[in-house]
């Protein structure tokens, strides 16, 4: 029995009981009599089967149900009625299959953008493979519109890539030689050769999807109750119908109660509204690993967040180069020349910013010196180049000018580290790096707050002077600094000792028992490094705060959804039962309030997937007053 | 051990989960089954001496669920 099979029996049985209306209006009694008794042995027949299997793996069907309803239907002469039960019962599993298709469509959308082949060159020679016969370490030719199909590292050529299967951000990313391609991306224009390093299920593409499989499994308490609920719900109903029974003496009443009180909307009305809502969070780039996650987010009211990496982009720029005289280039030049032999990330910060501005690094420096720690010595195009800290100035006895001291001092106050160039002894500029907070940073906290999020938190191990200034500019409610992880950790534990329920949101390496501590983690997800994927609650694929506020929002939303389902499945059923014992509901009647109860739950879950920030903006302008 | 994904067609009844995962739990060499309902996936672990990915197919089928596709790994 397949579903085609179905839904073709479905199509038989509706003609048949067209045919069977038009005989009645033609007084035809006895055709429309057989006409009606064909339709109900023919739908009637795959509900009976279906019944009969799961009798013998001993589950308690909604199949067996309406089979003893129709027999019993059959049995008393009510035609009309078992042909109509049948009919609805089939059209009703039709219409749910559709509908809950939708609910899941956003996780099937995104299983549609898996990769199927790829282009590689083994010993030379170009092929074309199926996507389960790449192998790490292939080299993987992709061309413009075509679909990235492993993870890997691109080794020559560079191409703008869109990347929303897996971030959610739909703006395509410039990629070149060195940078990471992920499986699931497209190549938008270019050209790029990428060495594989994660296949097949090993790819983040293909952990995302098990990821969110796993997650629409999971149950929220709601979900767990309902189930337990209908465990007790089922056979209570068989016993009270029985009861019916006993003091009616009405078949047809026992029988329309007893399939009137199938709790299908009740069971499908908490999962349906999950499922839509994580689908959402996926497809905006929130993985929300879970029903009872989702709950969780919907009654956080304190948010802690760590601060590089998270509120600032964790990646130093170059903000100002001041030069006591000359073309700022030029110096630039020369101290991302004589920086060339530096790991530190400040000196890697200058070189890129050199690179950035396309300026050519032609001088291989002499007699190069690394002060681990404070700077770098070199000799280029016979200059002595000292750059590095104040205490490199002091200790190679460079005199820094009180105009520039001043000035060094009010760039650190504007949260910039200074960086000292001296050339042959005497101060030529200063070159201010500073690691810049998020351009959403502060839209996506106000809407944290909007959503009724009561306290905003920086816990941080840097300086007390930086963290300050980022706690002003994001008007952040509390601010710790200079911690280690342990004090976090001890800090969320305090937090939720004092009821609150505290969400963290951390770049999850350094963070990760912080996240693990609080009710729930949040972890940048890097483009998705295994760790901060496993640990974290809720990843954010594309590192943007506003996918936090999303899912923030997001959450309630779904929890609203899911409450509403449930009481509306509940209500449904309990009317019902009320109308079938004072005779006013019927066994057709029934039925069809029934199963219309059960799309309206089905159909109120897929608004869901619409759900985005637009909708939300609409309707927030009850800004609550923020209690000290 | 080998893992068996096997994609049926989309499922409908919350009720079906029991039923695929007691009769291939009562199946000699598999391991492990999980029913994924909204994916309408059943993974499965199998040992592969004891029972093949084509015979857990075939019970799931029996139950009167259609496989689509068959993953083995």
């Amino acid at each position: 029995m397949n579903a085609k099979r179905t839904y073709q029996i479905t199509a038989v049985t509706a003609i048949l009981l067209l045919l069977a209306i038009g005989l009645h209006f033609s007084g035809l009694a006895e055709s429309q009599k057989w006409t009606l008794i064909t339709a109900t042995v023919i739908a009637g027949t795959p509900i009976a089967w279906k019944a009969s299997q799961a009798l013998r793996m001993k589950a308690f069907s909604i199949e067996l149900l309406v089979t003893i309803a129709v027999i019993g239907a059959l049995f008393i002469g009510e035609y009309v009625e078992s042909a109509a039960v049948t009919f609805l019962f089939l059209f009703g599993a039709f219409l749910e299959v559709r509908t809950l298709e939708k609910t899941r469509s956003s996780l099937k959308s995104l299983i549609d953008m898996a990769p199927l082949e790829a282009t590689v060159i083994r010993e030379g020679e170009t092929m074309t493979i199926s996507i389960e016969d790449v192998i790490e370490g292939d080299r993987v030719i992709i061309r413009s519109g075509e679909k990235v199909a492993t993870d890997g590292v691109i080794v020559t050529g560079n191409a703008t890539v869109n990347e929303s299967a897996i971030t959610g951000e739909s703006v395509p990313a410039r990629k070149a030689i060195d940078d990471r391609v992920f499986s699931g991306s497209i190549v938008d224009n270019g050209f790029i050769e990428v060495i594989a390093d994660r296949v097949g299920d090993d790819t983040t593409f293909a952990q995302i999807i098990e990821l969110v499989e796993e997650a629409q499994e999971t149950k929220s308490k709601t979900q767990k109750f309902l189930d337990r609920f209908a465990t007790v719900y089922t056979p209570a109903i068989v016993i009270l119908s029985i009861l019916v029974y006993i003091f009616t003496r009405n078949i047809e009443m026992t029988l329309t109660f007893l399939v009137v009180a199938c709790p299908g909307a009740l069971v499908i009305s908490a999962p349906v509204s999950i499922v839509a809502g994580i689908g959402n969070g996926a497809r905006h780039g929130v993985l929300v690993k879970g029903g009872e996650i989702m709950e969780n987010l919907a009654k956080v009211d304190t948010v802690v967040f760590d601060k590089t990496g998270t509120l600032t982009k964790g990646r130093p720029e170059v903000m100002d180069i001041y030069t006591v005289e000359g073309d700022e280039n030029k110096l630039l030049r020369l101290v991302a020349e004589a920086e060339m032999i530096s790991e530190h990330h400040l000196g890697q910060t200058i070189v890129k910013e050199a690179q950035k501005r396309g300026i050519t690094l032609i001088n291989q420096p002499n007699d190069a010196e690394i002060i681990e720690g404070n700077g770098v010595r070199v000799t280029i195009e016979n200059k002595i180049l000292t750059v590095g800290n104040r205490k490199l100035m002091a200790a190679r006895d460079i005199v820094i000018e009180e105009s520039i001291e001043a000035y060094a001092v009010q760039r650190e106050k504007a949260g910039s580290t200074a960086i000292f160039a001296a050339i042959d002894g005497v101060v030529q500029g200063i070159i201010s790096i500073a690691d810049q907070i998020r351009p959403e940073a502060k839209e996506a906290i106000q809407e944290l707050r909007d959503n009724g999020v009561k306290q905003v938190i920086m816990l941080t191990g840097d300086n007390r002077h930086t963290a300050e200034l980022v706690g002003k500019q994001l008007g952040l409610d509390h601010i710790h600094s200079e911690l280690l992880p342990e004090d976090k950790v001890a800090w969320i534990k305090q937090l939720k000792a004092a009821g609150h329920i505290v969400a963290m949101a951390g770049d999850g390496i350094n963070d990760a028992p912080a996240i693990a501590t609080a009710d729930i983690g949040l972890a940048m997800g890097e483009g998705g490094t295994d760790i901060s994927m496993e640990t974290a609650d809720v990843v954010l694929m594309a590192d943007r705060l506003d996918q936090f506020s999303h899912a923030h929002a997001l959450a309630k939303a779904t929890i609203l959804n899911m409450k509403q389902n449930t009481y509306f499945a509940v209500t449904t059923v309990f009317i019902l039962l009320a109308g079938v014992l004072f005779g006013k509901v019927f066994l057709a009647s029934g039925m069809l309030i029934h199963e219309v109860s059960v799309l309206l739950v089905i159909l109120n879950a897929v608004r869901l997937m619409r759900y985005t920030k637009k909708e939300r903006k609409r309707n927030i302008p009850n800004r609550v007053l923020q209690p000290e | 051990m080998k893992k068996g994904v096997f994609t049926l067609e989309p499922l409908s009844c919350p009720s079906c989960i029991k039923k695929i995962e007691s009769a291939l739990g009562k199946m000699e060499g598999i391991q492990e089954v999980k029913v994924l309902f909204n994916s309408s996936k059943v993974r499965t672990q199998f040992d592969e001496d004891k029972v093949t990915a084509d015979e857990i197919q075939q019970t799931i089928s029996k139950l009167g669920y259609p496989v689509l596709t068959q993953k083995v790994s």
